[in-house]
Protein backbone atom coordinates (compact mmCIF):
# COMPACT_ATOMS: atom_id res chain seq x y z
CA UNK A 1 0.00 0.00 0.00
CA UNK A 2 2.64 2.37 1.16
CA UNK A 3 5.28 1.51 -2.00
CA UNK A 4 2.37 2.82 -4.67
CA UNK A 5 3.21 6.07 -5.56
CA UNK A 6 0.74 8.57 -5.07
CA UNK A 7 -1.07 9.99 -8.35
CA UNK A 8 -1.18 13.53 -7.28
CA UNK A 9 1.26 16.00 -5.56
CA UNK A 10 1.57 14.97 -2.02
CA UNK A 11 2.95 18.07 0.09
CA UNK A 12 5.85 17.66 2.48
CA UNK A 13 5.88 16.61 5.77
CA UNK A 14 4.48 12.84 5.79
CA UNK A 15 5.99 10.33 8.54
CA UNK A 16 8.07 7.09 7.96
CA UNK A 17 4.51 5.07 7.47
CA UNK A 18 5.92 2.48 6.18
CA UNK A 19 7.72 1.55 9.74
CA UNK A 20 4.84 3.25 11.81
CA UNK A 21 2.83 0.91 10.18
CA UNK A 22 4.49 -2.33 11.29
CA UNK A 23 3.31 -1.27 14.86
CA UNK A 24 -0.13 -1.76 14.02
CA UNK A 25 -0.47 -5.40 12.83
CA UNK A 26 -4.49 -4.33 12.26
CA UNK A 27 -3.61 -2.18 9.25
CA UNK A 28 -2.24 -5.78 7.25
CA UNK A 29 -5.63 -7.18 7.60
CA UNK A 30 -7.53 -8.35 4.51
CA UNK A 31 -11.16 -8.28 4.67
CA UNK A 32 -13.83 -9.50 2.17
CA UNK A 33 -11.78 -12.10 1.10
CA UNK A 34 -8.60 -10.59 -0.68
CA UNK A 35 -8.77 -7.01 0.01
CA UNK A 36 -6.39 -5.19 1.64
CA UNK A 37 -7.96 -2.60 4.65
CA UNK A 38 -7.97 0.99 4.16
CA UNK A 39 -8.68 2.30 7.59
CA UNK A 40 -10.31 5.70 7.14
CA UNK A 41 -12.63 5.94 10.16
CA UNK A 42 -9.91 7.43 12.79
CA UNK A 43 -12.38 10.02 13.96
CA UNK A 44 -14.49 7.16 15.26
CA UNK A 45 -11.51 5.18 16.58
CA UNK A 46 -8.19 4.61 15.79
CA UNK A 47 -6.38 1.64 15.40
CA UNK A 48 -3.60 0.51 18.42
CA UNK A 49 -0.09 -0.03 17.72
CA UNK A 50 1.50 -3.20 19.55
CA UNK A 51 3.37 -1.06 22.18
CA UNK A 52 -0.20 -0.41 23.84
CA UNK A 53 -1.26 -4.05 23.04
CA UNK A 54 1.70 -5.24 24.86
CA UNK A 55 1.28 -2.90 27.71
CA UNK A 56 -1.89 -4.17 28.56
CA UNK A 57 -1.18 -7.83 28.30
CA UNK A 58 2.03 -7.16 30.77
CA UNK A 59 -0.04 -5.33 32.93
CA UNK A 60 -2.74 -8.68 32.98
CA UNK A 61 -0.21 -10.87 32.91
CA UNK A 62 2.06 -9.31 35.75
CA UNK A 63 1.13 -6.53 37.83
CA UNK A 64 -2.84 -7.09 38.44
CA UNK A 65 -4.23 -5.83 41.03
CA UNK A 66 -6.53 -3.07 42.66
CA UNK A 67 -5.41 0.53 43.19
CA UNK A 68 -4.55 2.66 46.62
CA UNK A 69 -5.64 -0.01 48.53
CA UNK A 70 -3.16 -3.17 49.70
CA UNK A 71 -0.07 -3.09 50.44
CA UNK A 72 0.92 -6.23 48.43
CA UNK A 73 3.35 -6.13 46.01
CA UNK A 74 0.70 -6.13 42.90
CA UNK A 75 -1.30 -3.63 44.43
CA UNK A 76 1.88 -1.58 44.65
CA UNK A 77 2.74 -2.17 41.05
CA UNK A 78 -0.42 -1.44 40.02
CA UNK A 79 -1.00 1.67 41.49
CA UNK A 80 2.57 2.76 40.34
CA UNK A 81 1.91 2.11 36.89
CA UNK A 82 -2.58 3.47 37.14
CA UNK A 83 -0.85 7.01 38.49
CA UNK A 84 2.37 7.40 36.54
CA UNK A 85 0.01 7.14 33.37
CA UNK A 86 -1.71 10.22 35.21
CA UNK A 87 2.14 11.59 35.25
CA UNK A 88 2.37 10.81 31.75
CA UNK A 89 -0.90 12.73 30.88
CA UNK A 90 -0.30 15.26 32.68
CA UNK A 91 2.40 15.64 30.49
CA UNK A 92 1.54 15.33 27.06
CA UNK A 93 -1.28 18.08 27.67
CA UNK A 94 1.38 20.27 29.63
CA UNK A 95 -1.13 20.46 33.00
CA UNK A 96 0.65 22.74 35.66
CA UNK A 97 0.06 19.76 38.08
CA UNK A 98 -0.38 15.85 37.79
CA UNK A 99 -3.50 16.67 40.40
CA UNK A 100 -5.39 18.01 37.57
CA UNK A 101 -5.76 15.11 35.57
CA UNK A 102 -9.02 13.32 36.13
CA UNK A 103 -9.71 9.58 35.05
CA UNK A 104 -12.72 8.87 33.39
CA UNK A 105 -14.37 6.46 30.98
CA UNK A 106 -14.54 9.01 27.77
CA UNK A 107 -14.74 12.38 26.79
CA UNK A 108 -18.79 12.13 26.95
CA UNK A 109 -18.07 10.87 30.86
CA UNK A 110 -15.54 13.96 31.28
CA UNK A 111 -17.89 16.54 29.78
CA UNK A 112 -21.11 15.50 31.64
CA UNK A 113 -18.60 15.57 34.57
CA UNK A 114 -18.39 19.50 34.20
CA UNK A 115 -22.42 19.94 33.86
CA UNK A 116 -23.16 18.35 37.08
CA UNK A 117 -20.62 19.48 38.90
CA UNK A 118 -21.42 23.19 38.01
CA UNK A 119 -25.47 22.01 38.73
CA UNK A 120 -24.75 21.12 42.24
CA UNK A 121 -21.81 24.03 42.88
CA UNK A 122 -22.56 27.17 45.00
CA UNK A 123 -21.50 30.15 43.54
CA UNK A 124 -19.76 31.39 42.14
CA UNK A 125 -19.99 28.78 39.55
CA UNK A 126 -24.02 27.67 40.22
CA UNK A 127 -25.75 27.67 36.62
CA UNK A 128 -29.60 28.23 37.63
CA UNK A 129 -32.84 29.88 36.14
CA UNK A 130 -30.77 33.45 36.19
CA UNK A 131 -27.57 32.26 34.07
CA UNK A 132 -26.57 31.15 30.36
CA UNK A 133 -24.81 28.19 28.76
CA UNK A 134 -22.96 28.70 25.53
CA UNK A 135 -22.21 26.03 23.25
CA UNK A 136 -22.07 25.29 19.36
CA UNK A 137 -24.30 24.13 16.84
CA UNK A 138 -21.05 22.07 15.68
CA UNK A 139 -20.59 20.30 18.62
CA UNK A 140 -21.10 16.34 18.82
CA UNK A 141 -24.00 15.28 20.79
CA UNK A 142 -22.03 15.07 23.53
CA UNK A 143 -21.41 18.06 24.23
CA UNK A 144 -24.94 19.14 23.17
CA UNK A 145 -27.19 16.52 25.29
CA UNK A 146 -25.36 17.11 29.16
CA UNK A 147 -26.05 21.01 28.71
CA UNK A 148 -29.52 20.62 27.28
CA UNK A 149 -29.70 18.55 30.32
CA UNK A 150 -28.53 20.99 32.82
CA UNK A 151 -30.62 23.47 31.40
CA UNK A 152 -33.78 21.73 31.35
CA UNK A 153 -33.48 21.02 35.19
CA UNK A 154 -31.83 24.47 36.50
CA UNK A 155 -33.85 26.59 34.24
CA UNK A 156 -30.82 28.22 32.79
CA UNK A 157 -30.86 29.50 28.84
CA UNK A 158 -28.80 27.67 26.09
CA UNK A 159 -27.04 29.37 23.74
CA UNK A 160 -25.09 28.77 21.12
CA UNK A 161 -22.87 29.85 17.81
CA UNK A 162 -24.19 29.12 14.63
CA UNK A 163 -22.17 28.37 11.49
CA UNK A 164 -21.27 29.83 8.54
CA UNK A 165 -21.69 28.61 4.96
CA UNK A 166 -18.21 27.48 4.72
CA UNK A 167 -17.97 25.29 7.86
CA UNK A 168 -16.58 27.86 10.67
CA UNK A 169 -18.33 29.18 13.41
CA UNK A 170 -20.43 32.66 13.39
CA UNK A 171 -18.27 34.82 16.02
CA UNK A 172 -19.92 37.69 14.93
CA UNK A 173 -22.32 38.58 17.62
CA UNK A 174 -19.72 37.06 19.93
CA UNK A 175 -20.61 39.88 22.39
CA UNK A 176 -24.59 38.78 22.51
CA UNK A 177 -23.96 34.84 22.73
CA UNK A 178 -21.83 34.99 25.43
CA UNK A 179 -22.67 37.83 27.86
CA UNK A 180 -22.59 38.90 32.06
CA UNK A 181 -25.19 36.18 32.71
CA UNK A 182 -23.09 33.34 31.06
CA UNK A 183 -21.63 31.00 33.48
CA UNK A 184 -20.36 28.39 30.99
CA UNK A 185 -18.95 28.29 27.39
CA UNK A 186 -18.35 25.06 26.22
CA UNK A 187 -17.13 24.14 22.53
CA UNK A 188 -15.27 21.74 20.60
CA UNK A 189 -11.66 22.77 19.80
CA UNK A 190 -11.58 20.45 16.56
CA UNK A 191 -15.06 19.59 15.02
CA UNK A 192 -15.58 15.72 14.59
CA UNK A 193 -17.81 16.02 11.01
CA UNK A 194 -16.69 19.62 10.01
CA UNK A 195 -13.10 19.05 10.35
CA UNK A 196 -12.87 22.94 11.35
CA UNK A 197 -10.28 23.61 14.11
CA UNK A 198 -11.56 26.80 15.83
CA UNK A 199 -10.42 30.14 17.05
CA UNK A 200 -9.80 29.24 21.00
CA UNK A 201 -8.30 33.10 21.74
CA UNK A 202 -11.17 34.72 20.57
CA UNK A 203 -13.67 32.85 22.51
CA UNK A 204 -12.02 32.69 26.10
CA UNK A 205 -11.00 36.16 25.66
CA UNK A 206 -14.56 37.11 25.36
CA UNK A 207 -15.69 34.28 27.99
CA UNK A 208 -13.13 35.61 30.93
CA UNK A 209 -14.24 39.49 29.93
CA UNK A 210 -17.85 38.26 31.60
CA UNK A 211 -16.47 35.57 34.15
CA UNK A 212 -17.56 32.35 32.65
CA UNK A 213 -15.78 29.30 32.77
CA UNK A 214 -14.52 27.35 29.86
CA UNK A 215 -14.78 23.87 28.63
CA UNK A 216 -12.70 22.83 25.64
CA UNK A 217 -14.14 19.27 24.17
CA UNK A 218 -10.96 18.49 22.40
CA UNK A 219 -11.77 14.77 21.69
CA UNK A 220 -10.58 15.28 18.01
CA UNK A 221 -7.44 17.54 19.15
CA UNK A 222 -5.93 15.48 21.28
CA UNK A 223 -5.33 12.54 18.95
CA UNK A 224 -3.51 14.76 16.07
CA UNK A 225 -1.89 18.24 17.38
CA UNK A 226 0.07 19.93 20.28
CA UNK A 227 -2.21 19.95 23.24
CA UNK A 228 -0.80 22.28 25.49
CA UNK A 229 -3.54 23.08 28.58
CA UNK A 230 -1.88 26.53 30.05
CA UNK A 231 -1.89 27.67 26.02
CA UNK A 232 -5.36 26.97 25.18
CA UNK A 233 -6.66 29.73 28.46
CA UNK A 234 -9.44 27.21 29.39
CA UNK A 235 -10.85 26.09 32.65
CA UNK A 236 -11.49 22.94 31.86
CA UNK A 237 -10.15 19.98 28.62
CA UNK A 238 -11.92 17.09 27.96
CA UNK A 239 -10.73 14.37 26.06
CA UNK A 240 -11.09 10.46 25.03
CA UNK A 241 -8.19 7.58 25.18
CA UNK A 242 -9.20 5.50 22.09
CA UNK A 243 -9.11 8.06 19.18
CA UNK A 244 -5.09 8.58 20.32
CA UNK A 245 -4.37 5.11 20.21
CA UNK A 246 -5.31 3.88 23.61
CA UNK A 247 -8.12 1.58 24.36
CA UNK A 248 -11.85 2.10 24.66
CA UNK A 249 -12.95 3.26 28.22
CA UNK A 250 -10.16 5.39 29.27
CA UNK A 251 -11.10 9.64 29.21
CA UNK A 252 -9.47 12.32 30.61
CA UNK A 253 -10.49 15.54 32.22
CA UNK A 254 -8.23 18.13 32.70
CA UNK A 255 -9.34 21.18 35.20
CA UNK A 256 -7.48 24.33 36.71
CA UNK A 257 -6.26 23.09 40.52
CA UNK A 258 -8.40 25.99 42.19
CA UNK A 259 -11.41 24.92 40.93
CA UNK A 260 -11.29 21.24 41.34
CA UNK A 261 -11.29 22.09 45.13
CA UNK A 262 -14.12 23.83 44.89
CA UNK A 263 -16.23 22.37 42.65
CA UNK A 264 -18.48 19.14 44.33
CA UNK A 265 -17.62 16.11 43.74
CA UNK A 266 -20.58 14.24 41.21
CA UNK A 267 -20.36 10.21 41.73
CA UNK A 268 -19.66 9.14 45.16
CA UNK A 269 -18.31 6.11 46.25
CA UNK A 270 -15.06 4.47 47.30
CA UNK A 271 -11.65 6.04 46.84
CA UNK A 272 -13.35 9.64 46.52
CA UNK A 273 -13.59 10.26 50.17
CA UNK A 274 -10.81 11.17 53.49
CA UNK A 275 -13.75 10.33 55.96
CA UNK A 276 -16.99 8.39 55.98
CA UNK A 277 -19.67 8.62 59.13
CA UNK A 278 -23.03 7.87 58.68
CA UNK A 279 -23.92 11.12 59.00
CA UNK A 280 -21.53 12.74 56.12
CA UNK A 281 -18.14 12.40 54.56
CA UNK A 282 -15.48 14.21 53.47
CA UNK A 283 -13.67 14.49 50.28
CA UNK A 284 -10.51 13.22 48.94
CA UNK A 285 -9.08 16.28 47.34
CA UNK A 286 -8.39 16.06 43.56
CA UNK A 287 -7.97 14.05 41.33
CA UNK A 288 -9.49 11.32 43.38
CA UNK A 289 -12.12 13.33 44.66
CA UNK A 290 -13.69 12.82 40.97
CA UNK A 291 -13.14 8.96 40.65
CA UNK A 292 -15.37 6.71 42.74
CA UNK A 293 -14.70 3.18 42.33
CA UNK A 294 -12.37 1.18 41.01
CA UNK A 295 -11.21 3.00 37.80
CA UNK A 296 -10.32 1.76 34.68
CA UNK A 297 -6.74 0.86 35.64
CA UNK A 298 -5.64 -1.17 32.37
CA UNK A 299 -7.41 1.28 30.48
CA UNK A 300 -5.32 4.29 32.06
CA UNK A 301 -1.82 2.20 31.76
CA UNK A 302 -2.73 1.85 27.85
CA UNK A 303 -3.32 5.38 27.51
CA UNK A 304 0.39 6.04 28.66
CA UNK A 305 1.44 3.68 26.39
CA UNK A 306 -0.19 5.32 24.27
CA UNK A 307 1.19 9.05 25.04
CA UNK A 308 4.36 7.51 24.98
CA UNK A 309 4.37 6.58 21.49
CA UNK A 310 3.04 9.90 20.63
CA UNK A 311 5.53 11.89 22.29
CA UNK A 312 8.19 9.43 20.72
CA UNK A 313 6.99 10.12 17.28
CA UNK A 314 6.46 14.26 18.44
CA UNK A 315 3.01 15.96 18.12
CA UNK A 316 4.43 18.42 16.07
CA UNK A 317 5.42 15.57 13.18
CA UNK A 318 2.07 13.98 14.10
CA UNK A 319 0.12 17.11 13.11
CA UNK A 320 2.34 18.02 10.16
CA UNK A 321 1.72 14.53 8.91
CA UNK A 322 -2.27 14.99 8.57
CA UNK A 323 -1.82 18.19 7.18
CA UNK A 324 0.21 17.26 4.47
CA UNK A 325 -2.46 13.69 3.85
CA UNK A 326 -5.64 15.97 4.71
CA UNK A 327 -4.41 18.71 1.61
CA UNK A 328 -3.68 15.55 -0.98
CA UNK A 329 -7.07 14.46 -0.22
CA UNK A 330 -8.77 17.88 -0.49
CA UNK A 331 -7.21 18.17 -3.64
CA UNK A 332 -7.79 14.74 -5.02
CA UNK A 333 -11.67 14.52 -3.65
CA UNK A 334 -12.10 18.08 -4.76
CA UNK A 335 -11.91 16.62 -8.27
CA UNK A 336 -14.32 13.91 -8.06
CA UNK A 337 -17.42 14.99 -9.96
CA UNK A 338 -20.44 16.03 -8.01
CA UNK A 339 -18.86 15.55 -4.69
CA UNK A 340 -18.98 18.19 -2.05
CA UNK A 341 -17.15 18.71 0.93
CA UNK A 342 -19.24 19.94 4.29
CA UNK A 343 -16.67 21.96 6.14
CA UNK A 344 -13.45 23.72 5.12
CA UNK A 345 -12.67 23.03 1.85
CA UNK A 346 -8.54 23.93 2.61
CA UNK A 347 -6.39 23.07 4.75
CA UNK A 348 -6.10 26.20 6.82
CA UNK A 349 -7.30 25.31 10.50
CA UNK A 350 -8.38 22.15 9.75
CA UNK A 351 -8.19 18.54 10.93
CA UNK A 352 -8.15 15.17 9.19
CA UNK A 353 -11.69 14.73 9.34
CA UNK A 354 -13.56 15.26 5.58
CA UNK A 355 -17.29 15.00 5.30
CA UNK A 356 -18.62 15.29 1.73
CA UNK A 357 -22.05 14.00 -0.16
CA UNK A 358 -21.65 12.83 -3.98
CA UNK A 359 -24.14 13.80 -5.94
CA UNK A 360 -27.61 12.85 -4.43
CA UNK A 361 -26.27 8.83 -3.86
CA UNK A 362 -27.36 8.11 -0.23
CA UNK A 363 -24.10 8.03 2.23
CA UNK A 364 -25.60 4.62 3.41
CA UNK A 365 -24.90 3.28 -0.56
CA UNK A 366 -20.90 5.22 -0.49
CA UNK A 367 -20.60 3.63 2.81
CA UNK A 368 -21.28 0.16 1.12
CA UNK A 369 -19.99 0.15 -1.96
CA UNK A 370 -16.41 1.39 -0.46
CA UNK A 371 -16.80 -1.37 2.24
CA UNK A 372 -16.98 -3.93 -0.65
CA UNK A 373 -13.59 -2.68 -1.85
CA UNK A 374 -11.87 -2.88 1.43
CA UNK A 375 -12.44 0.90 2.24
CA UNK A 376 -13.50 1.69 5.94
CA UNK A 377 -15.08 5.25 6.49
CA UNK A 378 -18.19 6.16 8.69
CA UNK A 379 -21.60 7.70 7.16
CA UNK A 380 -24.35 8.61 9.35
CA UNK A 381 -24.66 12.31 10.90
CA UNK A 382 -21.69 11.40 13.51
CA UNK A 383 -23.59 12.48 16.36
CA UNK A 384 -23.52 16.23 14.97
CA UNK A 385 -27.44 15.60 13.56
CA UNK A 386 -27.95 19.94 14.00
CA UNK A 387 -24.66 20.33 11.40
CA UNK A 388 -26.31 18.12 8.87
CA UNK A 389 -29.73 20.07 9.52
CA UNK A 390 -27.38 23.25 9.30
CA UNK A 391 -26.24 22.30 6.14
CA UNK A 392 -29.48 20.36 4.20
CA UNK A 393 -28.83 17.41 4.25
CA UNK A 394 -29.41 13.97 5.84
CA UNK A 395 -26.08 12.66 6.36
CA UNK A 396 -22.65 12.55 5.04
CA UNK A 397 -19.93 10.13 4.19
CA UNK A 398 -16.79 11.29 6.59
CA UNK A 399 -13.28 10.16 5.15
CA UNK A 400 -10.38 10.55 8.59
CA UNK A 401 -7.37 10.04 8.49
CA UNK A 402 -4.30 9.47 11.41
CA UNK A 403 -0.66 9.26 11.90
CA UNK A 404 -0.53 5.95 10.00
CA UNK A 405 -2.54 6.89 6.83
CA UNK A 406 -1.41 7.25 3.57
CA UNK A 407 -1.38 9.39 -0.13
CA UNK A 408 -2.11 5.94 -1.56
CA UNK A 409 -4.65 5.34 1.07
CA UNK A 410 -6.55 8.64 -0.67
CA UNK A 411 -6.15 7.46 -3.77
CA UNK A 412 -7.67 4.50 -2.97
CA UNK A 413 -10.51 6.41 -1.28
CA UNK A 414 -10.85 7.98 -4.75
CA UNK A 415 -11.21 5.22 -7.12
CA UNK A 416 -13.71 3.65 -4.95
CA UNK A 417 -15.56 6.69 -5.05
CA UNK A 418 -15.33 6.62 -8.69
CA UNK A 419 -16.74 3.11 -8.54
CA UNK A 420 -19.75 4.06 -6.36
CA UNK A 421 -20.90 6.71 -9.13
CA UNK A 422 -20.48 4.06 -12.00
CA UNK A 423 -22.43 2.02 -9.56
CA UNK A 424 -25.07 4.21 -9.23
CA UNK A 425 -24.49 6.78 -11.85
CA UNK B 1 -26.50 -7.26 -2.21
CA UNK B 2 -27.16 -3.92 -4.83
CA UNK B 3 -29.35 -6.78 -7.31
CA UNK B 4 -30.50 -4.93 -10.06
CA UNK B 5 -33.94 -5.36 -9.40
CA UNK B 6 -32.97 -3.09 -6.28
CA UNK B 7 -31.35 -1.12 -7.93
CA UNK B 8 -34.10 -0.44 -11.11
CA UNK B 9 -36.76 -0.39 -8.36
CA UNK B 10 -34.49 2.79 -6.87
CA UNK B 11 -34.21 4.43 -10.19
CA UNK B 12 -37.62 4.21 -11.35
CA UNK B 13 -39.82 3.65 -8.02
CA UNK B 14 -43.30 2.50 -8.40
CA UNK B 15 -45.95 4.17 -6.81
CA UNK B 16 -43.69 7.21 -5.33
CA UNK B 17 -45.69 10.41 -4.31
CA UNK B 18 -48.34 10.81 -1.46
CA UNK B 19 -52.15 10.84 -2.53
CA UNK B 20 -55.10 10.29 -0.18
CA UNK B 21 -55.45 7.67 2.46
CA UNK B 22 -57.35 6.72 5.24
CA UNK B 23 -54.08 6.78 7.78
CA UNK B 24 -50.63 8.17 7.82
CA UNK B 25 -47.63 7.64 9.34
CA UNK B 26 -43.76 9.28 9.52
CA UNK B 27 -41.14 6.41 10.45
CA UNK B 28 -37.93 7.39 10.19
CA UNK B 29 -34.41 5.43 11.00
CA UNK B 30 -32.48 7.51 14.01
CA UNK B 31 -29.36 5.59 12.76
CA UNK B 32 -28.64 7.19 9.86
CA UNK B 33 -31.32 9.53 9.03
CA UNK B 34 -33.86 7.50 6.58
CA UNK B 35 -37.28 8.27 6.67
CA UNK B 36 -40.76 7.89 5.27
CA UNK B 37 -44.38 9.29 4.93
CA UNK B 38 -46.84 6.76 4.07
CA UNK B 39 -50.41 6.55 3.17
CA UNK B 40 -53.20 3.72 2.89
CA UNK B 41 -55.53 3.45 1.17
CA UNK B 42 -58.33 0.53 1.83
CA UNK B 43 -60.99 0.02 -0.90
CA UNK B 44 -62.79 -2.58 1.72
CA UNK B 45 -60.75 -5.39 2.36
CA UNK B 46 -58.34 -4.84 -0.69
CA UNK B 47 -55.27 -2.70 -0.25
CA UNK B 48 -56.42 0.41 -2.79
CA UNK B 49 -52.90 2.31 -2.78
CA UNK B 50 -49.96 2.82 -0.86
CA UNK B 51 -48.59 6.05 -1.46
CA UNK B 52 -45.44 7.56 0.44
CA UNK B 53 -42.42 10.47 0.23
CA UNK B 54 -39.12 9.76 2.13
CA UNK B 55 -35.46 10.26 1.58
CA UNK B 56 -32.80 7.39 2.58
CA UNK B 57 -30.31 4.99 0.97
CA UNK B 58 -31.21 2.64 -2.45
CA UNK B 59 -32.12 0.14 0.03
CA UNK B 60 -34.66 1.86 1.70
CA UNK B 61 -35.97 3.87 -1.48
CA UNK B 62 -36.39 0.46 -3.44
CA UNK B 63 -37.57 -1.30 -0.73
CA UNK B 64 -40.75 1.10 -0.68
CA UNK B 65 -41.27 0.80 -4.19
CA UNK B 66 -41.27 -3.23 -4.29
CA UNK B 67 -43.76 -3.23 -1.56
CA UNK B 68 -46.36 -0.27 -3.28
CA UNK B 69 -45.83 -2.93 -6.55
CA UNK B 70 -46.43 -6.14 -4.40
CA UNK B 71 -49.30 -5.14 -2.34
CA UNK B 72 -51.40 -2.66 -3.67
CA UNK B 73 -54.82 -4.63 -5.10
CA UNK B 74 -54.15 -7.51 -2.74
CA UNK B 75 -57.02 -8.44 -0.36
CA UNK B 76 -55.55 -7.45 2.85
CA UNK B 77 -54.93 -11.22 4.60
CA UNK B 78 -53.00 -11.73 1.84
CA UNK B 79 -50.59 -8.45 1.86
CA UNK B 80 -50.22 -9.29 5.50
CA UNK B 81 -48.97 -13.03 4.64
CA UNK B 82 -46.74 -11.06 2.46
CA UNK B 83 -45.20 -8.69 4.87
CA UNK B 84 -44.63 -11.54 7.17
CA UNK B 85 -42.83 -13.54 5.06
CA UNK B 86 -40.47 -10.63 3.86
CA UNK B 87 -39.81 -10.07 7.48
CA UNK B 88 -38.79 -13.79 8.27
CA UNK B 89 -36.22 -12.95 5.08
CA UNK B 90 -35.15 -10.18 6.34
CA UNK B 91 -34.72 -11.19 10.21
CA UNK B 92 -32.76 -14.70 8.65
CA UNK B 93 -29.24 -13.40 8.93
CA UNK B 94 -29.01 -14.69 5.30
CA UNK B 95 -29.54 -18.45 6.46
CA UNK B 96 -33.14 -18.71 4.37
CA UNK B 97 -31.70 -19.52 1.18
CA UNK B 98 -35.53 -18.44 -0.89
CA UNK B 99 -37.09 -21.78 -2.16
CA UNK B 100 -39.25 -21.51 -4.66
CA UNK B 101 -42.96 -21.11 -2.85
CA UNK B 102 -41.17 -17.84 -1.28
CA UNK B 103 -39.70 -16.62 -4.57
CA UNK B 104 -43.91 -16.81 -5.69
CA UNK B 105 -45.02 -14.89 -2.42
CA UNK B 106 -42.57 -12.24 -2.32
CA UNK B 107 -41.55 -11.59 -5.90
CA UNK B 108 -39.69 -8.68 -6.85
CA UNK B 109 -38.49 -8.57 -2.80
CA UNK B 110 -36.83 -11.55 -3.12
CA UNK B 111 -33.92 -9.38 -4.39
CA UNK B 112 -33.30 -8.65 -0.87
CA UNK B 113 -32.19 -11.99 0.87
CA UNK B 114 -28.66 -10.45 0.22
CA UNK B 115 -29.95 -7.16 2.69
CA UNK B 116 -30.72 -9.72 5.53
CA UNK B 117 -26.24 -10.32 6.01
CA UNK B 118 -25.57 -6.98 6.73
CA UNK B 119 -27.60 -5.99 10.55
CA UNK B 120 -27.07 -2.20 9.72
CA UNK B 121 -28.93 -2.80 6.83
CA UNK B 122 -31.82 -4.98 7.43
CA UNK B 123 -33.76 -1.91 8.96
CA UNK B 124 -33.15 0.60 5.96
CA UNK B 125 -34.89 -2.56 4.08
CA UNK B 126 -37.76 -2.78 6.37
CA UNK B 127 -38.48 0.92 7.19
CA UNK B 128 -41.36 1.08 4.55
CA UNK B 129 -43.19 -2.62 5.59
CA UNK B 130 -43.11 -1.08 9.40
CA UNK B 131 -44.50 1.88 8.37
CA UNK B 132 -46.94 0.15 5.75
CA UNK B 133 -48.21 -2.44 8.59
CA UNK B 134 -48.72 0.45 11.12
CA UNK B 135 -50.68 2.61 8.36
CA UNK B 136 -52.44 -0.73 7.47
CA UNK B 137 -53.70 -1.17 11.28
CA UNK B 138 -54.71 2.04 11.62
CA UNK B 139 -57.03 2.21 8.26
CA UNK B 140 -58.24 -0.51 9.57
CA UNK B 141 -59.21 0.34 12.73
CA UNK B 142 -60.79 3.30 11.06
CA UNK B 143 -63.39 2.31 8.99
CA UNK B 144 -65.02 0.21 12.17
CA UNK B 145 -67.36 1.30 14.42
CA UNK B 146 -66.56 2.50 17.79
Amino acid sequence: MTSTSPIGRVPAGLLDTEAIRKDFPILDRLVHDDRRLVYLDNAATSQKPRQVLDTLNAYYEQSNANVHRGVHVLAEEATALYEGARDKVAAFINAPSRDEVIFTKNASESLNLVANMLGWADEPYRVDSNTEIVITEMEHHSNIVPWQLLSQRTGAKLKWFGLTDDGRLDLSEIDQVITEDTKIVSFVLVSNILGTVNPVEAIVRRAQQVGALVLIDASQAAPHMPLDVQALGADFVAFTGHKMLGPTGIGVLWGRQELLEDLPPFLGGGEMIETVSMHSSTYAPAPHKFEAGTPPIAQAIGLGAAVDYLSALGMDKVAAHEHAITEYALGRLLEVPDLRIIGPTTGEDRGAAISFTLGDIHPHDVGQVLDEQGIAVRVGHHCARPVCLRYGIPATTRASFYLYSTPAEVDALVEGLEQVRNFFG
Amino acid sequence: MYQDVILDHYKHPHGRGLREGQSEVHHVNPTCGDEITLRVRMDGTVIGDVSYEGQGCSISQASASVLNELLVGKDVSEAQKIQETFLELMQSRGRIEPDEAMEEVLEDAIAFAGVSKYPARVKCALLSWMAWKDATAQALSEGKPA
